[in-house]
C-alpha cells in the first residue's frame, strides 16, 4: 500500500497571488508527498470535493486576499458536514496574528505566515498526519 | 599605458592583489542569480561607448540610456503616487483626499477582488472579499463617489485594472462627463495588460484572443478620443512579484509591449499615433544595481524596437516611460519597521533608474493593507529622497559606471534571448497559452526560496538576525460591515434605474462582441444606463466564454 502522505494545496476566493501555493506544492512533492495542486479561484465547495475525491490526508489553504475568515470557516463547516474529521487543514497566507488563534479554535491544525520555510511546512504536516493516523 | 596580456600593468598588479586577500564565503550573485565581478573597469564599458552610435548616450537622446527626456528631475520630479483602495468609493476617496492634501501629486486607484474578476459585489462569489484589498465599483454611481470632490480635469488618475479596463474606462469617462470634464482632458493611466494577467497576476475574465481584442479596441478608441490618457501600462511588477527574476520581468514585459504593438498596427493604426501613450510599470527590488540597470536597459531595447523594427518616425514614439513600486515581496512580517529601509533603498533604485512616477510601500503591507501613518511614512520616503539626498541634482548620476554599463548590457543581452525562445514558440500570446513564461517564473520563484531555506541568501529578520518575538504594530482591520454596505449599493442601483435600457445596452453590446465593431461606445452606453460591471462581464462571456488555467507547478 503506499503510504505517501496526499496533500491538497487549494486556492480559496478570488485572489490570483499563487506564487506560494506553487512553492508549496513544489516542495512537499520534493519531499515525497502526493500533491494535489487545485488551481486557482475555487470555491469552498470545489476545495471539499477535491479533498474527498483525493482522499487525501492533509489541505493547504492559501489566502492572500483578506478573506480568509470568510472562506476558512466555511471550508471548516463543509468538510464537518461530510464527516470529515481527520484531514489536517493548515493555512497560508497574510493572516494578522488575532485571526490566527480564531482560525485554530475552528480546527484548523497550524497557520503558516509570510516568512515561513517550507521545511517548517513539510515537517509539520509529516509530524500532524502521522499523529492523526496512529490516534 | 604598459599591458601584460592586454591587461594595463596596474590592473594585473590589483588581481593578483585581491587573489592573495580572503574573500567572504558567500555567493557574490545578484538577487535573480547574476554573477557579479569583484571589480569593473573601463574595458566593460559596451562597445561603441562616446562613438557616434553611443549606445550611453544622453539624455533625452536615442537609445534613452540615461532617460527619456532632457531635463529629467532637474526640470520636474517624478509623480509621487501612491496606491489606494479599500472598502467602498466613499472610504477610498476619503484617503484620496488625505493624500492629495499631504502633498501626493496623482491618484492611483486599487481595486477589490470581485471589481478584478468582473463579479458584482452581490454576487455569492464574491462572499468576503468585497472592498477587502481594494475599492468595490460595481456601477457609474460608485465611480462618481469615489472622485466626489476631486477635480479629473487637473488630478491625473490610474486605475489598476486588466480584464475588465475598457469597462472601468467607460464607467470614468461617464463619471468625468457628469462632474463637466470632456473626455479629452483626462489624464491618467488604465493598466489594461492582460497579457501579464495570464502570466502573474491571474485575475481574467475571458479567453486570451478575445481578451488582447478588448485591449486592441481600447487602445484604438483612446487613441482618437484621450489624446491624455495612457490606454495601457504595460506591466512588469506582478511578473516580478510572481517571483521572476529581474531579466525575466524585463524580457517579459517588453515582449508583452511588442505583442500590443503588433496587434495595434495588424488593426491599421499607424504606430505613431498610438506608441507615444504607451507606458510601462516596473517592479524595484532589493538588488539596487540590478534594479538600476534593468530600467537603463528597457529604455535601450524599446527605442531601438520601436524606431527600427516598427518603424516609429515620432521620437515620442521611441520612449520608454515607466511607473515603478517598490517590491511588496520584498517585505518581511518580522520586525516590519525594517520594511521602510527596504523601501527606501529600492525606491532609490527607481529614480537612479530614471523612473516618472512612484509608489512607496508601506512598512506593514506584509501583515495587511497599510494603516494612515504607514502610508505618510512611505510618501515622507520619497519626499526625503526629492529633497534632502541630492539625487535629483544631475541627470542619471550613475551613467558611465563601469559595473551600471556592464549589468545594463547584460539585462539587455539576457532580454534578447528571451524574445528569441518566445519568437521560437510563435510569440508572446502563444508562449502564454502554453504556459511558457509562467513555468520560467515558478521555477525562479522555487529557486530563491530554496536558496532563502537553506540560508545561501539572507533575509534579515527571516533567516538571520531574527527576533524571538516579533514586535506586534496596529494594523488596519476592513469593517465587514463595508461589504454588507456595498451589497446594499449595487442592489439599490440596479432597482432604481431603466431595466428596459440596460437590457438594450446589453444586447447591443452581445452582438457587437460577436462581430469584429470597436465596443468602446456600446461600454459606454452601457455605463450610461447603469449597467453593473458584473453584468457588463457576463454578457461578454455568453460571447466569448470564460478562462481556465490549467494548474502546474
Amino acid at each position: 500500500m503506499d503510504t505517501r502522505i496526499r496533500v491538497v494545496v487549494a486556492k480559496p476566493g478570488l485572489d490570483g497571488h499563487d506564487r506560494g501555493a506553487k512553492i508549496i506544492a513544489r516542495a512537499l512533492r520534493d519531499a515525497g508527498m502526493e500533491v494535489i495542486y487545485t488551481g486557482l479561484h475555487q470555491t469552498p465547495e470545489q476545495i471539499v470535493e477535491t479533498v474527498i475525491q483525493e482522499d487525501a490526508d492533509a489541505v493547504g489553504l492559501s489566502i492572500l486576499s483578506g478573506a480568509h475568515m470568510t472562506l476558512v470557516p466555511r471550508i471548516m463547516r463543509l468538510l464537518a458536514e461530510q464527516g470529515i474529521d481527520d484531514v489536517v487543514v493548515t493555512v497560508g497566507g497574510t493572516i494578522p496574528s488575532e485571526d490566527v488563534d480564531e482560525l485554530k479554535a475552528l480546527g484548523v491544525a497550524e497557520v503558516f505566515t509570510p516568512g515561513a520555510s517550507t521545511e517548517t511546512i513539510v515537517a509539520f504536516l509529516r509530524g500532524a498526519v502521522g499523529q492523526r493516523a496512529t490516534a | 599605458m604598459a599591458l601584460v596580456d592586454n591587461i594595463p600593468v596596474s590592473e594585473a598588479q590589483w588581481r593578483e592583489a585581491y587573489g592573495l586577500s580572503p574573500e567572504r564565503e558567500v555567493p557574490f550573485t545578484t538577487l535573480s542569480g547574476e554573477e557579479i565581478k569583484p571589480l569593473y573597469t573601463v574595458r566593460d564599458l559596451p562597445a561603441g561607448a562616446g562613438g557616434p552610435e553611443d549606445p550611453i548616450g544622453l539624455p533625452g537622446q536615442f537609445p534613452f540610456t540615461r532617460g527619456v527626456y532632457p531635463s529629467m528631475y532637474r526640470g520636474r520630479l517624478w509623480t509621487m503616487r501612491q496606491f489606494a483602495g479599500f472598502g467602498t468609493a466613499e472610504e477610498t476617496n476619503a484617503r484620496f483626499r488625505y493624500l492629495l492634501d499631504h502633498g501626493q501629486t496623482g491618484l492611483s486607484t486599487a481595486f477589490d477582488m470581485p471589481s478584478l474578476m468582473g463579479h458584482d459585489s452581490d454576487h455569492p462569489r464574491s462572499l468576503g472579499e468585497v472592498g477587502r484589498e481594494g475599492v468595490a465599483v460595481d456601477t457609474v454611481l460608485d465611480m462618481e463617489t469615489l472622485f466626489r470632490g476631486i477635480p479629473l480635469d487637473q488630478v491625473t488618475v490610474s486605475m489598476t485594472i486588466n480584464a475588465p479596463a475598457a469597462i472601468m474606462l467607460a464607467f470614468y469617462v461617464v463619471a468625468a462627463e457628469r462632474q463637466g470634464v470632456p473626455t479629452e482632458r483626462l489624464g491618467g493611466t488604465i493598466q489594461t495588460d492582460i497579457l501579464k494577467e495570464y502570466i502573474a497576476q491571474k485575475e481574467w475574465c475571458f479567453p486570451v484572443d478575445p481578451a488582447m481584442r478588448l485591449v486592441g479596441d481600447m487602445i484604438e478608441w483612446c487613441s482618437v478620443h484621450m489624446p491624455r490618457w495612457h490606454p495601457i501600462s504595460i506591466s512588469g511588477y506582478h511578473i516580478r512579484e510572481a517571483g521572476s527574476t529581474a531579466a525575466q520581468e524585463l524580457a517579459f514585459t517588453l515582449k508583452d509591449g511588442l505583442t500590443y504593438v503588433e496587434q495595434a498596427v495588424a488593426r491599421g493604426l499607424d504606430v505613431d499615433a498610438f506608441a507615444p501613450r504607451l507606458s510601462f510599470f516596473f517592479n524595484a527590488q532589493i538588488d539596487f544595481f540590478e534594479e538600476i540597470a534593468k530600467y537603463r536597459a528597457a529604455r535601450r531595447i524599446w527605442a531601438r524596437e520601436m524606431r527600427d523594427t516598427f518603424g516609429a518616425k515620432e521620437p515620442r514614439s521611441w520612449l520608454m516611460r515607466f511607473h515603478c513600486q517598490t517590491a511588496g515581496v520584498s517585505l518581511t512580517a518580522q520586525q516590519p519597521l525594517n520594511n521602510i529601509v527596504r523601501t527606501a533603498i529600492e525606491a532609490l533604485a527607481g529614480v537612479l533608474g530614471g523612473t516618472q512616477s512612484l509608489h512607496t510601500n508601506s512598512f506593514d503591507e506584509a501583515l495587511a493593507l497599510p494603516t494612515e501613518e504607514a502610508v505618510r511614512i512611505a510618501l515622507r520616503t520619497q519626499q526625503i529622497i526629492a529633497h534632502e539626498t541630492g539625487v535629483a541634482n544631475t541627470i542619471d548620476p550613475l551613467g558611465g559606471a563601469y559595473f551600471v554599463e556592464a549589468l545594463t548590457d547584460r539585462m539587455e543581452e539576457l532580454a534578447y534571448d528571451y524574445f528569441r525562445r518566445i519568437d521560437e514558440l510563435g510569440g508572446m500570446v502563444e508562449a502564454v497559452k502554453q504556459g511558457f513564461p509562467q513555468r520560467e517564473i515558478a521555477d525562479a520563484a522555487f529557486e530563491l526560496q530554496q536558496e532563502i531555506d537553506a540560508g545561501t541568501r539572507i533575509v534579515v529578520g527571516v533567516n538571520s538576525h531574527t527576533e524571538g518575538d516579533d514586535a506586534q504594530t496596529s494594523i488596519l482591520r476592513i469593517d465587514p460591515s463595508l461589504e454588507r454596505k456595498q451589497v446594499e449599493r449595487v442592489r439599490a442601483a440596479k432597482a432604481d434605474r431603466d431595466a428596459d435600457a440596460v437590457e438594450r445596452a446589453l444586447v447591443a453590446l452581445k452582438g457587437a462582441a460577436a462581430s469584429g465593431q470597436n465596443l468602446m461606445p456600446l461600454l459606454l452606453d452601457a455605463a450610461r444606463v447603469h449597467a453593473s460591471e458584473g453584468e457588463i462581464v457576463h454578457a461578454l462571456q455568453q460571447v466569448w466564454g470564460d478562462y481556465r488555467e490549467r494548474p502546474v507547478f
